[in-house]
């Protein structure tokens, strides 16, 4: 069999699984694509060899794709989001002063808590806090801006947000210079098990199921090339179902730590597979249910819904109309590819390519193309409801 | 040659940053500052307010860099270049050097382009260096490694060093495989023997 070789850009992320899986479980060379994983230094540096034409596919922060079909940060071509690849996964840490300090104040560190932890937060620090994420353009950082803006005590002057490249986050948080970090896995184990920092909420406590990384590609090259995008989503459908079965964890860890893709040891790897977080270092391990999730619950589905709520938080940041940003960020995540690609081999899909975000406090059964699929929980931790307000799937 | 341009260059690696600065000097502009990672780059960038930061492509402080071109309140917002392909010579040659460029919006091309063709000369010269030095030094260890593979033969066989090396290139012909591959297996098979 002829094979086509096919270059997907990644940063060395545990959320870069299902790209990896795909290569080495053979998932990819099934399809006839001879994938090739091409290791990137930063999104920024992702971003323009995707612009360049250096690679075809790219792992994604779900915000960046809508950022860039905006033209944000340059004139860029349309980038579309062919599909999600992962739900959450980050983690939110303090630095071990604060954490100090917030503890002293009486918080004590459930980990789901995230009203308690921002009161804790701003009752004890005077200085604007100085929070590191790693990219202007990331879910880690509408997470937490959605989340400290709901403290009554929020003022946008008590924040500094700020850009650190997530293997120098806990370096960034031990120096002194972070008070507080989002970053993704492993760096948030790391920050913990060996620069003194705390991890005090998951990302999903704040949102349920926040859409962490995408699969891009370019709008024009997507349109050009719609077998080798077929054959893409398919592949990495495969990975990311296989990522998603409960006994292929060992397996999982014991293949990514050898990757040399991710280059990491397997005690980085396992917290974020099994969701059993050490929340600072000597702590015992704290359970999190859907820490991070590859496949469960229509997890790969690109929701128009998701890509809305994105573009409020970006029209909002920049001045943008909101109908305006909307619009191109519905067109930017393609549930419409999703389901061309995906339902020839018999994936279930959802009656709707939008639902209200926000509505299922726990797994719903909704209506989907084969009678019925399970989709949530997906709320927000201030119970909030995303409603676009036009034909959507509500959970029954 | 018409200056005035505040040049800001990231670049850890100290050596390397001073031959930039020393390439920007010779050709005329003098307000050239150098930091060496993210936690000095948002204060300098407040404080300086460049024209144009000039940062390794690889260099994974550039997100921070890029963060701060849209989040600073400064009047100037330096944003990326080269991505826009509004010179496609000029962003070939940056890419193969390995040069990113964030330029303030709105100054002239013909004011910018200068600055970054030398950069992109001295960054080329930089690439070709490391690159020559890596060599080098993999073709110095693979010597090593052939050598200590040699021996091992020679020793354990009672051959000489041509028979070694040769029966070392049969095997690696063979098995379609490289000499220093082979040596290499030789070796560590030893190593974990003794």
């Amino acid at each position: 069999m002829t094979t086509t070789p096919i270059a997907c850009g990644y940063l060395p992320l545990i959320d870069s699984a299902p790209l990896i899986i795909a290569q080495e479980l053979k998932f990819a060379a099934e399809e006839g694509l001879d994938l090739h994983l091409v290791k990137q230094p930063s999104w920024s540096a992702l971003r323009d060899r995707l612009v360049f034409g250096h690679i075809d596919f790219a792992h994604m922060l779900s915000p960046m794709p809508i950022a860039m079909s905006l033209g944000l940060g340059g004139a860029f071509p349309k980038i579309d989001a062919l599909m999600v690849l992962s739900v959450n996964g980050t983690v939110i840490g303090t630095s071990t002063d604060l954490a100090a300090r917030m503890g002293q104040a009486g918080w004590v560190n459930s980990f789901d808590n995230p009203q308690e932890t921002s009161a804790a937060v701003f009752a004890t620090s005077s200085k604007p806090l100085r929070i590191g994420v790693p990219f202007p353009f990331s879910m880690h950082r509408m997470l937490l801006e959605y989340w400290l803006a709901q403290d009554p005590a929020f003022q946008p002057d008590r924040v500094d947000i700020i850009t650190i490249a997530p293997p120098k986050m806990a370096e960034a948080v031990r120096s002194g210079m972070l008070d507080m970090f989002c970053v993704g896995e492993p760096w948030g184990s790391v920050a913990a098990q060996q620069n003194g920092a705390v991890l005090a909420l998951p990302g999903a406590s704040i949102w349920k199921f926040a859409p962490e990384k995408v699969l891009g590609a370019r709008h024009d090259w997507v349109t050009q090339n719609p077998e080798l995008c077929h054959a893409m989503m398919r592949v990495v459908y495969k990975a990311a179902k296989w990522l998603g079965q409960p006994d292929n964890m060992p397996l999982a860890v014991e293949i990514l730590a050898r990757s040399q893709h991710l280059d990491l040891p397997d005690h980085a790897i396992d917290p974020a597979l099994s969701g059993n977080i050490q929340t600072s270092a000597g702590a015992a391990l704290t359970k999190t249910r859907r820490f991070l999730t590859f496949h469960d619950s229509a997890a790969n589905f690109p929701w128009r819904s998701q890509a809305c709520w994105i573009a409020d938080r970006i029209a909002a940041w920049h001045g943008l109309d909101q109908a305006y940003a909307r619009a191109k960020a519905r067109a930017s995540f393609r549930s419409d590819l999703y389901r061309r690609a995906l339902a020839p081999i018999g994936v279930d899909m959802p009656g709707a390519s939008e639902k209200v975000e926000g509505s299922m406090t726990h797994q719903t059964a909704v209506a989907s193309t084969k009678g019925e699929m399970i989709l949530g929980p997906d709320t927000f931790f201030d119970g909030a409801l995303f409603d676009i307000g036009s034909e959507k799937l509500v959970g029954n | 040659m018409q200056t005035e341009l505040k040049i800001l260059v990231v670049e850890p690696e100290p050596a390397k940053a001073r031959e930039i600065i020393d390439a920007l000097m010779d050709g005329g502009w003098s307000d050239v500052t150098v930091i060496g990672s993210a936690e000095a780059l948002v204060t300098t960038l407040k404080k300086q307010d460049p024209d144009i930061v000039l940062i390794d492509l690889a260099n994974p402080d550039r997100d921070t860099l890029e963060h701060l071109s849209f989040v600073s309140n400064a009047k100037s917002r330096p944003v990326a270049m080269f991505v826009d392909h509004t010179d496609e010579a000029m962003t070939q040659a940056a890419i193969s050097a390995g040069l990113s460029a964030y330029v303030v919006n709105g100054l002239q091309m013909d004011r910018i382009k200068p600055v970054l063709e030398t950069a992109i000369a001295r960054f080329r010269m930089f690439e070709k260096m490391q690159s020559e030095l890596d060599a080098a030094k993999r073709a110095l260890s693979d010597r090593k490694t052939i050598d200590r593979a040699k021996g091992l033969l020679m020793q354990a066989r009672k051959i000489s060093e041509d028979e070694a090396y040769n029966l070392l290139r049969k095997t690696a012909m063979g098995q379609g495989r490289k000499v220093i591959e082979v040596a290499t297996a030789l070796v560590t098979a030893a190593d974990l023997l003794q």
